[in-house]
Order: structure tokens, then sequence, then C-alpha cells
């Protein structure tokens, strides 16, 4: 958890996220008639940075119980955001990586948390300028509510209804010293 | 090497970018890791990103320059900034006012960034106390050059992986060069070790003030002595216009002395050689250096693009704060 966060309820333990995932990747399977002959129209892109261990998690799944190895990428969306003029600090540019040509494939875009859609927003306007994807879906862990753009996930983990002060916690082993998913209120104040 | 979360909530310590002196290897690092994200945009089929979508920078030339101010100005455009060109030539300049009514005057048309080339060493920093906009120093005289020492290192890095260590060598005209002053700061700073190397008279007499951080820092007159166990020799260029001044006796002298040739790239197999351009062939380098695959000079040159986009970037997060 980061420094003033106060825990209201932990949301999935490591189990139930293995169980959403493996979920997930059977959605993902069943949606697209995946199998080796589909792969190369197929890819699995995930947002900077918790988005990419959870399109690896997935790409890992089906190569493992559907024996078809997908191609994944990874996007940062940094450069497109639209926050630009509210912060103090500029937030670090992390790596694109795209090995494949995304034109004409469908793509399942993958992310931890959709909140207000700005960051999908930003992540779809990235991809725009990377090619011409025949779809692209939307894949996300936790989809907590408070939309400010039109913008909806196709694969869900869960829905999770929160209140603007709250913020959603996904942490993973990968790059966090736990598991799981957490609902937090902020403190007022660092003191507190 | 992935910037640290701590890098991620701190940023850059300044709100300009005046001259490398003050830079922590902190601050460079994040440069340098920004800047090679901004390199992977230039790559693709699209090269514009809308990040400062609705910032206005204007580019203050009072000295000539090509490849920094095209340089710049692409960094801009790739960022989708609104830029506006000035040089001194045929503007106001040449009419007899003063750089703070020009600053002024620029500010009352709201501008958000301003980069700035001037022949007096200082003048990007009393910039900085007669506008609001975040000034970046682009050459202020034989002061500092700061982008193109930030250039420098990530060519560098790129190459061994690392800054901490290497030997460095600055060969050439160090007293009058604004581009050594800001690599020795850098580099220091990062931990790289910087031998000076030129004729006497073109070599600054108090060198420990600048002797600061992590690397060693030292002098010579002999390119041999500079060569010798060195991973890069960065040569300056000679500024053949002020040869009126007759610092050293002839060119061909020069040359003989302090121009890197084959038999130094023979003798020092993995040598790497880079010049800020643009090169006199035959002074500072042979012609067949400049030429050589051990020659980085135009990946200076596709740096230097995505190093200014990555500072353009990250100061303009402190337009906001004032």
């Amino acid at each position: 958890m980061e420094l003033n966060d106060i825990i209201k309820a932990q949301l999935m333990d490591a189990h139930d996220l293995e169980r959403t995932l493996n979920r997930m990747a059977r959605q993902i399977v069943e949606m697209f008639d995946l199998d080796e002959s589909k792969a190369a129209s197929f890819a699995l892109i995930g947002m900077q940075t918790r988005g990419v261990y959870l399109a690896a998690r997935i790409r890992k799944i089906i190569s493992e119980v559907d024996r078809v190895d997908v191609p994944m990428g990874i996007l940062d969306a940094t450069m497109y955001r639209d926050d630009f003029r509210m912060r103090l600090k500029q937030p670090v540019v992390r790596e694109t990586r795209i090995d494949f040509d995304i034109d004409d494939r469908d793509i399942v875009l993958v992310d931890d948390v959709l909140f207000t859609g700005r960051t999908t927003r930003a992540g779809l306007d990235a991809l725009t300028d990377l090619g011409r994807p025949a779809s692209v879906h939307f894949l996300v862990l936790i989809d907590r509510g408070l939309r400010e753009l039109p913008i909806k996930a196709d694969f869900v983990g869960r829905k999770v209804p929160t209140l603007p002060g709250e913020e959603v916690r996904v942490r993973l082993h990968e790059m966090d010293d736990k598991e799981g998913v957490w609902l937090v209120g902020r403190s007022p104040s660092p003191t507190n | 090497m992935e910037p640290t979360e701590n890098q991620i909530q701190t940023g850059l310590d300044h709100r300009h970018l005046l001259g490398l002196s003050d830079y922590s290897s902190r601050e460079i690092s994040l440069i340098l890791e920004t800047a090679r994200r901004f390199r992977d945009v230039l790559d693709r089929p699209i090269k514009r990103v809308p990040t400062l979508r609705g910032i206005t920078v204007v580019n203050l030339f009072f000295e000539s320059s090509t490849r920094t101010r095209i340089s710049f100005e692409l960094a801009e455009k790739r960022l989708s900034a609104d830029t506006v060109n000035f040089s001194a030539s045929g503007s106001s300049v040449s009419k007899g006012e003063s750089l703070k009514d020009t600053a002024q005057n620029i500010e009352a048309m709201k501008i958000d960034m301003v980069v700035i080339r001037h022949q007096s060493p200082g003048a990007p920093n009393f910039l900085t106390q007669c506008v609001d906009a975040v000034v970046i120093n682009a050459g202020d005289g034989a002061h500092e050059h700061p982008t193109q020492a930030l250039l420098d290192m990530l060519t560098i890095s790129d190459r061994f992986g690392k800054l901490e260590g290497l030997n460095v060598s600055i060969i050439g005209d160090i007293l009058h060069s604004r581009v050594a002053r800001s690599n020795i700061h850098g580099l220091l700073a990062m931990g790289a070790n910087v031998t000076i190397c030129g004729p006497k008279p073109l070599l600054p007499v108090h060198l420990d003030r600048m002797a600061s951080s992590k690397g060693d820092l030292r002098i010579t007159h002999k390119l041999n002595e500079a060569l010798e166990g060195c991973d890069v020799a960065m040569a300056l260029r000679i500024q053949m216009e002020r040869q009126g001044q007759s610092l050293f006796p002839s060119i061909r002298e020069y040359h003989d002395q302090f121009g890197i040739r084959m038999e130094h790239l023979h003798a020092h197999k993995d040598l790497i050689v880079m010049h800020p351009g643009p090169v006199n062939r035959g002074v500072e380098l042979a012609s067949d250096v400049v030429d050589h695959e051990r020659a980085l000079i135009l990946n200076q040159v596709t740096n230097g693009v995505a190093v200014r986009m990555a500072v353009l970037y990250l100061l303009s997060g402190q337009i906001a704060s004032e």
C-alpha cells in the first residue's frame, strides 16, 4: 500500500485473482475461437505497468491450457495523457514494445483498474498511432465505476462500486511485496 | 535500466535547464531514460505524439546555429507543441532592442517555454529573472550547452551500457567550449573519469573549481596520453572563424598534434570517437576517421532530437509551478 492508505476492504486475495484471470482467459479463447491458426491475427497488449503483468499471466494460461502461444505487446500511454496542465511533475515515460504489426489483428488491451476511462482513451490513441487493428477489446481486473468518458470494458474481473475519495490498489507479486486487491481510503494529511 | 520508484515520484528538481553543473546524477539518469522512450517514437511510422499539445515554445536564437536549432524545432514538433522561431538577424535585436525587452515582449505573447542560444554566458539565467516561462539553455557563450552534453552521454551509455567508470577524453579548445564544460560537469556527476587535452593556451587555468562528484578529472597536453586507456575520445570543433587570434601556430600543426587519425584507431582497438559537429575534416578528425564505424557522430545527431524531447517533456511539468 502507499503511505497514507487506510485499508477499507480486501477485494481479492491471491487465489481469487488466479481464478478470475483463468475465467477471463477462458472468455478470450471462446470469443476469438483461439487456436494455432488464429494466433497470427490476435494479440494481447498490456498497459504499463500492472496491465503488463496481467497480460503476461493471461498469455501463460492460454499457452498452458490451450497450447496456443499468442503474441503480447507492452503499451505506455503517458505521452497521450490529457492531464498535462494539472500536474506539477511529469509522470515517467515507460517503454512501449510491440514487436509485431498490429494492423488487422484483434487486440485485447489489458489494464488493472478501469476508473474515469481517461487512461483507456490515451491507450486507444496510442494504439491508433501504431496501426489499424481489426478490433480492440478491453479487459480490466477491476471496474470501479465513476466514468468520465463513454468507455466500457469487454472483459471485467470484478465490478466494484466506489466513492470518488477511494482508491483501488492492485498488487502483483511480479513488482509488489504482496498479491491481491484492496479498497483503500486516503487520509487527508501525511501526518495523520 | 528501469527508472526507480524514487525517480517516478520526484521528477526533475529544477524548473529550468541552464546547465549541468547543478544537475544531480539522478536527474541526468531520468533525462537519459526518458530520452530512450522518446527515441522509440522516432522509429515509428507516425513520429509524433500529442504530449505537449497546447504548449507554446519560442526558440530565441541570438547566435547562428543550424543543427541545434533544427534539432530543437524537430523535438518540439514531434511533441505537438506550438513553436515560434526568432533569430537575431533581421529582427528587432538588429534594431537595438535589449534582451530584457525582447524577452518581456515575447512573454506578453503568452509563451510557456523559451529555448535560448546567446553569445553571452549567463543570458539564459538572466532570462529566468525577467520572464515566468521555463528556460532551456541551447548554448550561452563559453558557459554551457547542456543538451549537447546530455546527447553525448546518451550516445556513450548506449554503446557501453553505463557511464560510471568509463574514461572519456575531451580534446581541443576546452577554454572556449561550452560543450566541454557541460560534458565535464555531467560526466563527472555520472561517475565517468574525464581527461582534457589540448594546446596549453586552450586549456582552462582554474580546473580544480570544476572537479566535483564521483569521477576523476585530469589534464594533459599530449594526445597519446589522452588516448591511453581511453574509452571515448570527444574531439571539439576548432573555431576556424576565431583563428585571427592565433591561439596555436597553424591548422596543420594542430592536426599533427591533436587531430585523431587512422593510426590512433588502429592502436586503440576499442576507442570510440565523437564530435559535436560540424566537423572540420582533416583538422580535429582525419577524414577517414569521420567515416569510420567507430565514429558515432550521426548517432549523436539522432540522440539530440530524443534528448531534447525528454528535456521539453520533463520541464513542461514545471510550467504550472510558480
